[in-house]
């Protein structure tokens, strides 16, 4: 056991997977020379070489559907996204042809390709730069969507991920990359699909992904000193989804709040609020309250960004709103 | 396998350049012949109903594909667009599963899941029929790349358009392909139309195999309607980036005998335009040429004929017999790798 961050989490883990399979290599832009934009692939140029750590022209289209192909072919690419925004620039390439592939042409050709990419605000780079766009990839069947929010899951998810047949959309978190945690020395792959109940509690259900679960977890521990006893969901997986862990811990709790890092209108947490009315609608004692990005292009003025973003006040505001609308105390 | 293979010329090696023998050039003719006749036959279904979607036909692009596929080998890799019927043809795949996926049945190359657009054949290697403008393009260039990856021998052919050539992913694939000393052959079917646009109306460059220099890529442009120079040409390319892993685009230039589609009825063409283009029919002039050389007459052409068009129909009558893909066939290629979650909800049921 060690801790690290989660910036080394995923450099241990993309190394560990290529020295255990040859059919592992990376692709993206500054991935190699440059080592990253975010550093995660340091050193790894040096010890792979250019066959398997890649540098692409800046092409994103044109680079994630080359990963999309080379997979056809069954190796194992694992394309690396500066950050999020960019990657609607291949929204052609993963929407139509990497979540199509397998089941347009009759399950005959799977694409075991990884999509490594960070969303995230706060880091005051404005409007285009500051998305979440998960949802974009979520909505789209034939995809995986993973978003771990400590360095032990994004080493378990990422090896879950380069070792499932079906393209993954790895999402990474910005203001993660620092954050520490312990990981074991044998790191088994995560089951896909699969939310956790990160803290149990019995009087209200927190359900986050990425960075808002790493701020869920936090409000958790903050509300317990006030006597709330509050049960984090951490959704991991944001394709498949698990309503089960879900609607179970809502079942329990009798009320939930959701906190996402993306835009409140349609956005994640308006499927999961979806979700919970279906699947729990008798056992609860408050409306699903949603705290989420204000819905505006993000700004880069710093106190407009710290106002549009979701924060732990604006988490333990909507909790607080919840519990007494349930009339229990 | 000798020259006279009728099915696939595409899996013989032959020397190239020299004039072909006799009986290849009937092994020519009979494909295109085929790929003629399953056109026309495909065309009557589709007005029958028999066939949904869009339905886009290779009328006119029969020695074009003839001549590329007698230059591929059985072990290259081909991705084409969604007017890809007569590839299926002239890769080797029967008829008869071709015209069943166009059906939708559950026999057809893609199982029912493709539809015309979207032939797949893991055994001949034709790694998809592709139905967005270009997409195939990235997607080919990295099956090169993993041929190169592997240091393997094969070589990837990547058909389009010639409206093909102005989006995104033509320059991307094409400026990649060259920085990476990729073995791909990408071929432009030069047709003189997107659906309706004219390639001058589109392409500053209308030159198009020359937009192959601003990626230091050779390029060549080759009459389409001749089945031979096509095949020369291909053959050329392919070699080469069998041996020096150099990228290469191959231009061909062909009629588009009818429509854009089956459904279009190309008013945009004048009256003399299309009286013109059943004279520039390049079937009939090689059928022409090979009678007047001695090498197929009128009589073995009609017998030809005959036995194409009984293919054709076994292939229709199959395709009519086959089953539709069974309902409880819905969710089974949704995920490679299965996953707890995985929604099987049909539109009406509750999600718990
Ligand atoms: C990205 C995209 N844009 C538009 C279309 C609609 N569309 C289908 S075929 C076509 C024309 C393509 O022309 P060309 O590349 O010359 O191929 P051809 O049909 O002549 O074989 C268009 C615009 C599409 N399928 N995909
Ligand atoms: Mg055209």
């Amino acid at each position: 056991m060690a801790t690290v961050t989660y910036r080394q989490a995923l450099r241990d883990t993309l190394r560990a997977e290529m020295l255990r399979d040859e059919d592992v290599f990376l692709m993206g832009e500054e991935i190699g020379v440059f080592e990253g934009s975010y550093k995660i692939t340091e050193g790894l140029l040096k010890e792979f070489g250019p066959r398997r750590v890649r540098d692409t022209p800046i092409a994103e289209e044109g680079f994630v559907g080359a990963a999309i192909g080379a997979a056809m072919l069954g190796l194992r690419p694992v394309v690396e996204i500066m950050t999020i925004n960019f990657s609607l620039l291949a929204l052609d390439q993963i929407v139509n042809h990497a979540a199509k592939i397998y089941g347009m042409f009759g399950g005959q050709c799977s694409v075991p390709m990884v999509i490594r990419t960070p969303g995230g605000g706060g880091q005051q780079l404005g409007a285009t730069h500051s998305q979440n766009v998960e949802l974009f990839y979520s909505f789209i069947p034939g995809l995986k969507v993973l978003a771990p929010s400590t360095p032990a899951e994004a080493s378990a998810m990422l090896k879950a991920a380069i070792r499932d047949d079906d393209p993954v959309l790895f999402l990474e978190n910005l203001a993660l990359y620092n954050t520490k945690g312990e990981v074991p020395d044998e790191v088994a792959p995560a089951e896909i699909g699969r939310a956790a109940v990160t803290r149990e509690g019995a009087d209200i259900t927190l359900i986050a992904y990425s960075r808002m679960a790493r701020v869920a977890a936090e409000v958790a521990e903050k509300l317990a000193a006030d006597g709330v006893s509050a049960e984090v969901v951490d959704l991991r997986s944001l394709r498949p989804l698990d309503r089960e862990t879900i609607v179970a811990s809502v079942r329990r709790t009798g009320c939930a709040v959701i906190a996402e890092d993306d835009w409140l209108t349609y956005g994640i947490g308006a499927e999961i609020a979806a979700t919970i009315q279906e699947g729990a609608f008798d056992w609860l004692d408050a409306p699903v309250r949603r705290v989420a990005m204000a819905e505006v292009p993000l700004p880069y003025s710093k106190p407009l960004e710290l106002a549009a973003l979701p924060s732990a006040e604006s988490l333990v505001t909507a909790v607080r709103d919840t519990l007494a609308a349930t009339g229990r105390r | 396998m000798a020259d006279t293979d009728t099915r696939s010329p595409a899996r013989s090696r032959r020397t190239r350049k020299s004039r072909p023998r006799p009986e290849t050039l009937v092994a020519y003719y009979r494909q295109m012949l085929l790929i003629r006749r399953f056109e026309e036959r495909a065309a009557r279904a589709y007005t029958e109903a028999k066939i949904g979607g869009y339905c886009h036909l290779n009328l006119g692009e029969e020695p074009t594909i003839t001549g590329l596929m007698a230059a591929l080998d059985p072990r290259d890799y081909l991705f084409t667009n969604y007017r890809e019927h007569g590839y299926a043809l002239a890769r080797g795949i029967e008829a008869r599963r071709v015209m069943a996926e166009l059906y939708g049945r559950s026999t057809g190359v893609s199982k029912g899941w493709g539809g015309s657009m979207h032939l797949f054949d893991t055994g001949s290697r034709l790694l998809g029929g592709y139905g967005i403008v270009g997409g195939q393009l990235p997607l080919a260039t990295g099956a090169a790349l993993a041929i190169s990856y592997r240091g393997g021998d094969e070589v990837v052919m990547c058909q389009m358009g010639d409206g093909t050539t102005n989006i995104g992913a033509f320059h991307e694939s094409l400026n990649m392909a060259t920085l990476w000393d990729l073995p791909i052959v990408f071929v432009v079917i030069n047709n003189g139309l997107g659906m309706g646009t004219t390639v001058d109306h589109s392409s500053a460059e209308p030159e198009l195999y020359r937009r192959a220099a601003a990626y230091r890529m050779e390029g060549a442009r080759v009459d389409g309607t001749d089945a031979v120079a096509v095949r020369d040409a291909a053959h050329a390319a392919v070699e080469r980036a069998r041996s020096e892993q150099k990228p290469f685009l191959l231009e061909t230039t062909s009629p588009r005998l009818r429509g854009h589609s089956v459904v279009d009825p190309a008013r945009y063409r004048t009256a003399e335009e299309k009286e013109a283009l059943k004279a520039a029919d390049p079937l009939a002039r090689f059928a022409l040429e090979l009678e007047e050389s001695g090498v197929l007459d009128a009589e073995a052409r009609e017998k030809l004929d005959a036995e194409v068009k009984a293919e054709v129909d076994d292939a229709a009558a199959f395709a009519d017999d086959s089953p539709h893909p069974d309902v409880s066939t819905l969710f089974d290629y949704t995920y490679a790798t299965p996953v707890p979650g995985e929604s099987r909800r049909l539109p009406a049921d509750p999600v718990f």
